[in-house]
């Protein structure tokens, strides 16, 4: 029988190596899975590459690992924010390095990673500093650049309901990054808000199907959005 | 001559964004223009965070934090509205399926460069987000600022100083002076406010205008 349920978020991340990369859900806190970064906190794995859209937000979440020292460079589109600040003084400290990504382009690479695609043409960021370096070529007349995808060791992504099979349906505009994330890991963990039998959730609204999970766990949240406090 | 507000600048954007647009307001001063849109047209609002259909703020009380914008504020979902992931909704972008985007910026070039994401100042932490791909993406892009900085300076200029977002991407410029077209033949003025001349729109910014005939904000 196919289980992918474990019992706990300690449990999901046990394996968790150090110097990992590890794509992280959620686009501020809408869809953050913020009980699966509180467990990679408490597991300790050091000298991690994450991928975010964001930086970080007050003291939770991901700007807690990133205050526990424990992140070596972040590959995000959107670090400065209003309550970045933990990132803003590591930044500047020169204690985390950072790789600015146009948000298409770190959408684009992570779904290019997860579909076995070695690398893509795209105008996004042609002729700025963002490009510098970067192989060019002129197609149809427009300036294209080479970007490669983005692999990880581990997808940490949060949806609404999910089986023991590991198909997951999302909520709102909490789906974001998760369903491109979890095609890109070696290894994706789910938490999501309701466990169903399988056969429950309708097959032709299933947006993850299970191939992609290896872990899944339950985490209950608010119904409206878990992220309010973060927010 | 009295200067446009923000109010007043969002306003005369909303006026051009034609019946059946798929729009997307970048954040800051244009996420106005969604307050001035005709009510009688019917414009689908997208938001790079996986919304296309996007509605107004909720009332008090019914805010859902899963359903929020690229400001991450909470919105509503009009009928029809849908929700799909993030390489869909940049690729709604990139492909070239977006009629509209109105971004904010800090310097326009006469060739219709973009600079509006890094002021390039060795401390200033970037951040980019979704704005190269809106740059390149959009059928038309619009960009709305104030015309001058707070000491006076033109934000359109002959090059670019602040790093780039993307080459010659502007379609259309609108100020709280004036809005101007970008053209093969250079920047074509559309309309001034009342009591400016192109003499004067000319000595504030700096470049050479093309003038079009005369008409005046209405």
């Amino acid at each position: 029988m196919i289980n992918k349920i474990v019992s706990s978020v300690s449990e999901a991340l046990a394996d968790v190596h150090d110097g990992a990369t590890i794509l992280i859900g959620g686009f501020g806190p809408a869809g953050m899975p913020a009980e699966l970064i509180d467990a990679l906190i408490a597991q300790g794995a050091k000298d991690l590459t994450l991928v975010n859209n964001n930086a970080g937000n007050g003291e939770t979440g991901l700007a807690a690992l990133l205050k526990a020292r424990r992140v070596r460079k972040i590959l995000c589109s959107f670090p400065r924010q209003v309550d970045s600040y933990i990132f803003d003084g590591l930044y500047r400290a020169g204690q985390i390095e950072l790789e600015l990504v146009p948000q298409g382009n770190l959408a684009e690479r992570i779904r290019a990673a997860g579909a076995g695609i070695g690398g893509f043409y795209t105008r996004t960021g042609y002729g700025t500093l963002l490009a510098e370096g970067k192989e060019t070529r002129t197609i149809e007349g427009h300036g294209y650049v080479l970007e490669y995808p983005i692999r990880a060791d581990y997808a940490l992504i949060k949806a609404a309901r999910g089986d023991r099979w590991g198909n997951l349906v999302y909520r709102k505009t909490a789906r974001n990054f998760g369903p491109i994330m979890a095609t890109a890991a070696l290894c994706t963990v789910a938490q999501v808000n309701r466990i169903v039998e399988l056969g429950e959730l309708d097959p032709e609204t299933i947006v993850t199907p299970g191939i992609y999970v290896k872990r899944i766990v339950h985490v209950p949240c608010a119904e409206r959005g878990a992220g309010r406090a973060a927010a | 001559m009295q200067r446009l507000n923000r109010d007043q600048m969002a306003a005369r954007v909303a006026r051009d964004i034609p019946e059946g647009a798929c729009v997307n307001l970048g954040i800051g001063l244009p996420t106005l223009v969604a307050n001035h849109l005709p009510r009688s047209r019917e414009i689908l609002l997208h938001s790079e965070n996986g919304v296309l259909g996007m509605g107004p703020a909720p009332a008090a009380g019914e805010e859902d934090y899963d359903l929020i914008n690229a400001s991450k504020d909470p919105v509503t979902l009009l009928p029809g509205g849908a929700f799909f992931h993030h390489a869909d909704s940049f690729g709604m972008m990139r492909g070239g399926h977006l009629d509209i985007c109105v971004l904010g910026a800090f310097q326009v070039s006469v060739k219709g460069d973009l600079a509006n994401w890094h002021t390039g100042a060795p401390d200033a932490i970037p951040a980019v987000g979704g704005a190269m791909d809106l740059a390149i993406g959009a059928k038309q892009v619009f960009v709305m600022m104030e015309h001058l900085t707070k000491s006076g300076q033109s934000k359109i200029v002959e090059r670019c100083t602040y790093p780039l977002t993307g080459m010659a991407c502007v379609n259309r410029i609108y100020t709280d002076l004036a809005v101007l077209d970008v053209t093969l033949q250079g920047l074509r003025v559309r309309e001034m406010i009342e009591g400016l001349s192109l003499e004067e729109l000319t000595r504030l910014t700096g470049v050479a205008l093309l003038r079009e005939p005369s008409r005046a904000y209405a």
